[in-house]
């Protein structure tokens, strides 16, 4: 096994364990707000995936990917911190504490 | 939602959004890409537009109605349709047109008015859609 590959199956490996590692933040995170930046760090390790299986693969294509999911993963972030702010707007109305 | 943040980084983006969009749109029919993935790359920076400033202020970047992109997207796909049948083959066959300018040349088909349709269709429906949860 030469370097190169050797190289690519241990950042396989990492960035595998940081999914897992992120994927229990999701399930046991004590408030939303730790869950939505564990979701936002899974989409960030899976963009360092595709990378990775562009280089492994040698097909320049599926970097496209890796910088349409860059360009779009945040979108889904904003949604839920606006989300979040709402929440916090009406359960202040409601007199009662988060 | 009011964050200098956001404000700040929307501006930015858009530029690179659109620029991809069209991007993916050009490279389409012969390389991954095409009228319908660049559509929804362009209906990204749209929604991001609409979370930061707000549905108002995107109508009036966006000019014109979103249901009036919808139907100027059918109409360019009709009439990439049609254009063959006044040729006398069936309908919706490719046709090529090939420019040499000397240095670079220019393929215009009706593959290309067809994908604009579809890059019309998708970033009308999407920018609908978005505008009438945002609304609610």
């Amino acid at each position: 096994m030469d370097f190169f590959s050797l190289a690519i199956s241990i950042v396989y490996v990492l960035l595998s364990l940081s999914l897992l590692v992120s994927l229990v933040r999701v399930i046991i995170g004590p408030s939303l707000a730790d869950r939505v930046v564990a979701l936002d760090l899974i989409a960030f390790v899976v963009i360092s995936l595709i990378a990775t299986y562009a280089i492994s693969s040698g097909h320049p294509v599926y970097l496209d990917v890796a910088i349409v999911l860059a360009l779009v993963a945040f979108l889904g972030t904003i949604a839920f911190a606006r989300f979040i702010i709402m929440r916090a707007e009406k359960l202040r109305k409601e007199g009662t504490h988060v | 939602m009011k964050s200098l943040i956001l404000h700040t980084a929307t501006r930015l983006m858009i530029g690179v959004l659109v620029l991809f969009s069209l991007f993916l749109f050009f490279r389409g029919h012969d390389e991954p890409g095409g009228g319908f993935i660049g559509g929804l790359v362009g209906a990204g920076a749209f929604t991001l537009y609409a979370i930061a400033f707000g549905t108002e202020a995107t109508r009036k970047v966006l000019r014109i109605h979103p249901i009036t992109l919808i139907a100027y997207g059918l109409l360019s796909l009709v009439v990439s349709g049609l254009i063959p049948m006044f040729m006398a083959e069936p309908f919706l066959t490719g046709k090529w047109l090939f420019i040499e300018w000397g240095a670079f040349d220019t393929k215009l088909s009706t593959p290309l008015l067809f994908d604009i349709g579809v890059y019309l269709c998708v970033v009308g429906f999407i920018v609908t859609v978005i505008f009438s949860l945002e609304e609610e």
